[in-house]
């Protein structure tokens, strides 16, 4: 289901021919591309770009919490092409109770540390990798700060 | 843990209870006081003899929630906070954030705005090269580097003074355009500094590039391939020293880079070495271009012609009502920026500096991610150290050079 205004971009076309179950949806704006990928299907589109359309580095991984709307996170994924000179962005909808998503550290060694800082931080688990433990806070924390609702100031009781 | 907050996670840790098997084996506690590590970062390492068998980086020290800070603060606030991400290079950090929301504004900024800030930043990589060269040079044992390089660091942090009034946290790009005008006497000043800046790399190259101890130490130390490099998320001079010419000054110009004439400077050794020296050249390629910035620099406003978003000047509000209003509105209530989401990548000192702002249509970011190039080059350090020599690990994490305010945010 590409939007129109990604029927043009040769990327998203060779994503969805790939695998036409895995986009959800995406658009086109201020030149940037997004795609929204089936949580399930996120490794396997990853491997897809990262192989075969020469996506060679995973600039980055992160979240962003839409609390209180549902499917309540979403998992970004910024992907880029040296050869081509081109980036894009994946998108993953997760929902609010016990979020979680495959891993993709198996096509991208650089994923290790920025899929930790998003359990860290978001609370978002990522399944089929070894130490997905906190980055950035100490081991006992309690809570997710990038989270919504989690408060920007006050003391602990 | 409170409740069920936390999802299950992986209880081995850092496994440090156990101790390695064999009598040549010990554990070593670098961190996270210590002067080579350039901040705090703790390196816990797994020796057996003098090579290294096991390296966990363990970072998180410096961690202030900034990326939480930014969505209290109203966009024109926000600004000083990415000082303080980097802080060895603020203005390249203003410039990526101010991009990237000028990108989901739609702003024009004038030609004279976008020269100074191709001239201050590239101070900016200068000042940042200088302090690495000379704490580098300094944790492998060539004291005297350090005196040289930071005298011309001081001239640096003198002429941004000058131009902001702040030495570190100068804050001096803003949402469409510059903080204030250039001062009088700003061209004369970096003019005087860009004429006797090349000397002075010959001389910091007379003390490093041919000193036999200074290649002893560098050259075949920290080597990595450039796949094992691309797929750790490394960025930046370390690329370039592997022989990979991506720099996105060239690839992805942004603030009228693509006016400029320099070259993108690369070696293929991909050691300690080679990044030394592809960052030397970087300086004289800087140096170029502040030089270029400050002969060919536009006439016209430096400011862009968006009164809901800029600071009216003060004449005007003494005078048009509408300026007053405008002057109430955003410093009582920011400015709204229209909603989306943009990815801005700029080249700084260090890499691949990426901005994501999510704007829900408020004068609030509703979420900010800084991909710094510190946090994925510091994860190449265990691949870089694991099999070479304990002595060697200095050498390896100076030439990374990384600022644990970076990777910690």
């Amino acid at each position: 289901m590409l939007p129109d205004s990604l029927r043009d971009r040769g990327v998203a076309l060779a994503v969805e021919a790939f695998d036409a179950g895995a986009v959800q949806g995406g658009r086109f704006d201020r030149g940037e591309v997004t795609l929204e990928i089936a949580p399930a299907r996120i490794a396997s589109v990853c491997g897809y770009l990262k192989y075969d359309q020469k996506f060679v580095r995973l600039s980055s991984v992160t979240a962003v919490d839409r609390y209180p709307a549902e499917p309540r996170f979403e998992v970004v994924y910024h992907l880029h092409s040296i050869e081509r000179n081109m980036r894009v962005r994946l998108k993953c909808r997760l929902p609010g109770g016990d979020p979680a998503i495959e891993s993709v550290t198996s096509v991208w060694r650089a994923a290790d540390w920025y899929e930790r800082e998003v359990f860290d931080l978001f609370g978002i688990r990522f399944t089929g990798r070894p130490g997905l433990r906190r980055i950035m806070l100490p081991d006992g924390w309690e809570g997710h700060p990038l989270r919504k609702d989690y408060p920007v100031t006050g003391s602990r009781v | 843990m409170s409740e069920g907050a936390l999802p299950p996670t992986d209880t081995a840790g850092m496994a440090e209870e156990q101790p390695p098997p064999g009598p040549r084996r010990m554990v070593l506690n670098l961190g996270p006081q210590h002067p080579s590590t350039h901040g705090v970062l703790r390196l816990r390492i797994e020796l057996d003899g003098e090579t290294v068998v096991r390296c966990q980086p363990d970072v998180g020290f410096l961690h202030t929630g900034i990326e939480k800070e930014f969505e209290v603060k109203t966009y024109q606030q926000a600004v000083t906070l990415t000082d303080r991400v980097d802080y060895l290079a603020p203005l390249s950090n203003n410039l990526g954030y101010c991009l990237a929301v000028e990108k989901l504004l739609g702003l024009e900024i004038p030609p004279q705005a976008q020269w100074m800030r191709v001239m201050l930043t590239e101070l900016t990589r200068l000042n940042s090269h200088l302090v690495w060269l000379g704490t580098h040079a300094m944790d492998i044992g060539a004291m005297s580097v350090f005196l040289y390089c930071f005298r011309e660091r001081e001239d640096i942090l003198r002429i941004f003074e000058m131009f902001s009034g702040q030495r570190m946290m100068t804050s001096y790009f803003r949402i469409g355009g510059l903080a204030l005008e250039p001062p009088r006497g700003w061209a004369q000043r970096v003019g005087e500094f860009v004429g006797r800046f090349p000397p002075r790399i010959d001389e910091y190259e007379d003390l490093l590039t041919n000193n036999r101890i200074w290649i002893g130490r560098t050259r075949g130390v920290g080597a990595i391939p450039l796949e094992d490099m691309l797929d750790l998320g490394v960025t930046g001079p370390m690329l370039r020293a592997a022989g990979l010419p991506i720099d996105a000054r060239k690839d992805e110009p942004y603030s009228s880079y693509e006016r400029f004439d320099f070259e993108v400077p690369t070696r293929t050794g991909s050691d300690v070495y080679a990044r030394y020296q592809v960052r030397i050249e970087e300086m004289r390629q800087s140096a170029r271009i502040v030089r270029q910035a400050l002969d060919g620099m536009p006439a016209g406003p430096w400011k862009a012609d968006a009164p809901h978003v800029v600071l009216p000047d003060r004449e005007k509000m003494k005078t048009q009502m509408e300026a007053l209003i405008y002057h109430f509105k955003i410093v009582t209530e920011g400015f709204r920026v229209p909603e989306g989401e943009v990815y801005q990548v700029i080249e700084s000192p260090r890499g691949e500096l990426g901005f994501y702002v999510v704007s829900d249509g408020t004068a609030f970011p509703y979420r900010v991610h800084m991909r710094t190039p510190s946090f994925g080059n510091l994860q190449a350090v265990p691949r870089m150290v694991e099999g070479a020599l304990i002595a060697d690990v200095i050498a390896s994490i100076g030439s990374t050079d990384f600022v644990l305010g970076d990777v910690d945010r």
